[in-house]
């Protein structure tokens, strides 16, 4: 299991900028897919919606559902093409993994979820807090914002500031650790069903359960990204928080 | 295992912290919402958003339609009922017309029927008058002639016609 990964550095001034060559052209790959599903999806738009639009007119009802069981709509409204491209990516992202499981290039590992990194899971939570911050300041103004660290009680001010790195924290690693977890295992399958025809025959069920768990899995990450991002960023813009 | 990899916060100097995965990761996340929104989801909102408004607006035509429908109704209603009180008012007119019509039929035929019953009687009286002026006539000459047979006397015919015509007219007078 031991592996490395392709990384590319650029020198900029003393702060070396270091690309996991691989998480690139997965994220690029992610985003390529959810483009084209989204692009095809939407050609020929029609009042009397068929086939893909109406797979996606659902997806974007299902998202205005989670934002409207945080906050009201006029408020949620502004956040709905964040969730839809949230949802997307992630179950993208996360199911990408899955078919090769691995493609090992001298010792590099190339191809695996973008999500299995925890920069990007953490890169995406900080995001998430980074616009609950702005919003909350901008529709709130930073006095109410300065204030919710000091509800209900302003003795919980420490607690409230560690919530907000915790928030994020356990936002991008619950993520990476599920989808990284999952691909460990399936790697692992993958050593027993390439090591013997035993370990072939006995790899292939198990191997099947964890793929459908898997993409359950991913299905259910994606949903639960979407809907902590609504959580948080109502807690920030609401008026009732 | 290579646990380097769960290291966290090490300093964006360390190999781990890829600076360059967290500006990949952000610029392509929001150049992928960006085109999203312009290629997909903008006009797919729209599309929704038309749809709505069409719904809704399919639903303030249907209300006015029923509306309408309902005030056509009314209105078809008041007219029957109007043709019906017209059409009554014509027939009664008309029965009292033929009423009009009857009596004055009526009442020419009994006035016709009058004027020939009397017209009648007055030539009755006429022809009965005649009758009695010629009756006489006949009578006086009868007379005449017998006075002349009986008396055997010549005198002249007018005298004697003057005098019996005299004498009948008294005797009738005296009746």
């Amino acid at each position: 299991m031991e592996h490395g990964a392709p990384t590319w550095t650029l020198e900029l001034g003393s702060i070396p900028i270091t690309f996991n060559l691989s998480t690139v052209l997965m994220l690029l790959i992610t985003a390529t897919i959810v483009f084209l599903i989204a692009f095809i999806s939407t050609r020929n738009l029609k009042l009397k919606p068929t086939g893909m639009q109406n797979f996606m007119e659902w997806v974007m009802d299902f998202v205005k559902g989670i934002i409207k069981s945080n906050m009201d709509w006029k408020t949620g409204g502004r956040f709905h093409v964040l969730g839809i491209t949230l949802i997307m990516f992630i179950a993208v992202a996360n199911l990408l993994g899955l078919p090769f499981s691995g493609i090992y290039i001298y010792g590099d590992l190339w191809w695996k979820s973008p999500t299995a990194d925890p920069v990007v899971t953490l890169t995406l939570a900080s995001m998430v807090t980074v616009l609950a911050t702005y919003y909350g300041i901008k529709l709130r103004g930073t006095g109410h914002y300065v204030k919710t660290f000091f509800q209900p009680m302003s003795f919980l001010f420490p607690l409230k500031l560690i919530e907000e790195f915790a928030n994020t924290l356990t936002l991008g690693l619950r993520l990476y650790c599920n989808i990284y977890a999952g691909e460990i295992l399936l790697g692992l399958l993958a050593v027993l069903a390439g090591g013997s025809v035993l370990g072939f025959v006995g790899a292939i069920i198990p191997t099947m359960a964890w793929l459908a768990f898997s993409i359950f899995i991913g299905f259910i990450q994606a949903f639960i990204f979407t809907m902590l991002t609504m959580v948080y960023l109502s807690h920030k813009v609401s008026d009732d928080h | 295992m290579n646990f380097d990899y769960l290291v966290l916060g090490a300093g964006l100097n360390s190999e781990f912290v890829n600076l360059g995965d967290v500006l990949a990761t952000l610029v392509i996340f929001i150049i992928l919402m960006l085109l999203l929104k312009k290629f997909a989801w903008g006009p797919l909102m729209g599309i929704m958003q038309q749809r709505e408004e069409l719904v809704a607006s399919e639903i303030d035509a249907a209300e006015t339609a029923r509306k309408e429908a309902a005030q056509a109704l009314e209105e078809q209603k008041a007219l029957l009922k109007e043709a019906r009180t017209e059409a009554q008012l014509i027939i009664e007119s008309a029965k009292k017309q033929a009423e009009v019509q009857r009596n004055e039929i009526v009442e020419a035929a009994r006035e016709e029927a009058t004027r020939l019953k009397e017209s009648a009687i007055r030539e009755i009286e006429t022809e009965k008058e005649k009758a009695i002026a010629a009756l006489r006539d006949e009578v006086v000459s009868l007379s005449v002639l017998a006075a002349s047979k009986v008396l055997e006397k010549e005198i002249s015919e007018e005298d004697n016609s003057a005098l019996i015509k005299e004498t009948i007219a008294k005797a009738g007078e005296a009746k």
